[in-house]
């Protein structure tokens, strides 16, 4: 192996980054487990799509827990939205997502994590390859490319394979269709892993080397590869896209929620 | 700046024996969750081997069969994962890292104040050998009595369970050592130099 090289921390990260109080300013529905929290964020530092945050609870007698949840909104949204799955006995997720209202507090602090990221400067294509929550971070680097001129977007194009157990927990199903219908450099494919609704005509399995094969530009464009879900997907997805010969170093890879069976 | 108080969260408060085990901001988990950042390095055992380098350019290396003949204990410990899960009284099989020290020094390669270990697929981390000598750290080679899954850094990670876990870095295959402290991956990216879970060191600038 060659000679390992000193990686330099930039200056801009040397700041401590601080607790912040955030205020619930709308809870958003997105499936009967999944809500955004849409937060202002007073001296919110700005973020990278892909970025996460760090969140705190305090109960009265002064107990504390932590959790990280990815940011689901573009860096040029206005404000910080954050898209939380309950998980069977969370305790963080099941506050966040049964307890909390419009109005209240949340201690946070952030932006976390420089390499799950992208920014439309880092150019394309653009491969997003999500199961379940996974979705998240996703959507926060297509949300932000919603911001490009068209021209810009057609210069990275960006595709989506997005792995959901049946349609009704789709995450952001409505916003992905509008999405898609508006850019045709943007390409959405779902595949349903268990129920999918009647009439369906797409894949109904879980995602595989043939699907990846078929959907996922190759090596020779270079492609910005981001693979974000349960742990055993992102495992296959990142194996998939290694033996179709993209290079591992280009392949990112973030790894979240409940181990154990994917969606 | 006090936390405020989160509206009707109660919390679930794990009881007294296992709270004074958990590092601040950390809850316990009964799982292994695999996190990385890039796909798994598959490294057949007959490509493995493992290189100790000196600041000097002296190195000393073991092929999977001669590092298996280096001294093996299994020792049982709880490790601390930065995105804030704990899993306690992990039982891990390997060779401490003062055991490779002394085995290089038989070939000539004297230790330096800071390593940086260097893995398949590109991962670095940064450690003062304070922090891995003195029976703290080890190159493990089995978790549960079993050969290190590669989803777990297998066939052998570092092992350094005081520190946050992405100094346990997976895949290692060399330790080098330097005259200054060197960020690695993580530590290029806003994690912290250290990594103390108990000081709660998780990013630059934190304490």
């Amino acid at each position: 192996m060659d000679e390992v090289a000193a990686t330099p921390t930039s200056p801009s990260l040397s700041l401590p980054i601080a607790w912040r109080i955030a205020t619930v300013l709308e809870i958003i529905v997105e499936t009967p487990r999944v809500r955004t929290l849409v937060l202002d964020v007073p001296g919110w530092p700005g973020h990278r799509a892909g970025q996460h945050v760090d969140v705190r609870l305090t109960a009265e007698d002064g107990y504390q827990t932590e959790r990280s949840y990815s940011i689901a909104s573009a860096p040029e949204s206005v404000h910080l939205s954050l898209t939380i799955e309950r998980l069977e006995d969370g305790e963080v997720s099941s506050y966040l997502v049964d307890v909390l209202q419009v109005g209240d507090k949340l201690e946070l602090r952030g932006p976390i994590g420089g390499h799950f990221a992208w920014s439309i400067s880092d150019g394309g294509p653009l491969m997003l390859v999500g199961g379940g929550s996974g979705i998240v971070p996703l959507m926060a680097m297509l949300r932000q490319r919603t911001f490009a001129s068209a021209d810009v977007r057609r210069a990275i194009p960006a595709r989506l394979l997005y792995s959901s157990r049946s349609w009704a927990e789709l995450i952001y199903r409505d916003e992905l269709a509008r999405l898609a219908a508006a850019d045709d450099t943007l390409q959405v494919t779902h595949t349903i892993t268990r129920e999918p609704p009647s009439g369906w005509q797409g894949f109904h399995r879980r995602i595989d080397a043939a699907m990846l094969a078929e959907l996922v530009w190759p090596p020779s464009t270079r492609p910005h590869l981001f693979v974000c879900g349960p742990t055993s997907l992102v495992e296959m997805v990142a194996e998939g896209l290694v033996a179709l010969g993209h290079e591992p170093t280009s392949v990112r890879t973030e790894r979240f929620g409940p181990t154990g069976a994917a969606p | 700046m006090t936390s405020p108080i989160s509206r009707g969260f109660r919390g679930r408060r794990p009881d007294t024996g296992i709270a004074m085990k958990l590092p601040p901001g950390q809850y316990e988990t009964h799982e292994f969750p695999v996190l990385s950042a890039g796909p798994t390095p598959r490294t057949p055992l007959d490509r493995w081997s493992f290189t100790l380098a000196g600041t000097d350019g002296n190195k000393a290396s073991w092929s999977w069969t001669e590092f298996e003949a280096l001294p093996h204990e299994t020792i049982t410990r709880d490790i601390h994962c930065v995105t804030k899960w704990s899993k306690f009284d992990t039982v891990w099989t390997g060779v401490s890292v003062d055991a490779i020290i002394e085995a290089g020094a038989a070939k000539g390669v004297r230790p330096a104040q800071f390593i940086v270990a260097a893995c398949d697929g590109g991962y670095t981390t940064n450690l003062p050998l304070a922090d891995v000598t003195g029976g703290k750290a080890w190159v493990a080679v089995g978790f549960d009595g079993k050969p290190l899954h590669p989803e777990h850094g297998g066939p052998a990670r570092l092992l350094v369970p005081h520190l946050y876990f992405w100094k346990s870095a997976k895949w290692v295959r060399e330790i080098h050592f330097r005259d200054h402290d060197e960020p690695g991956f993580w530590e290029g990216l806003g994690y912290h130099m250290r990594g103390d879970p108990w000081k709660e060191q998780r990013y630059t600038g934190d304490e």
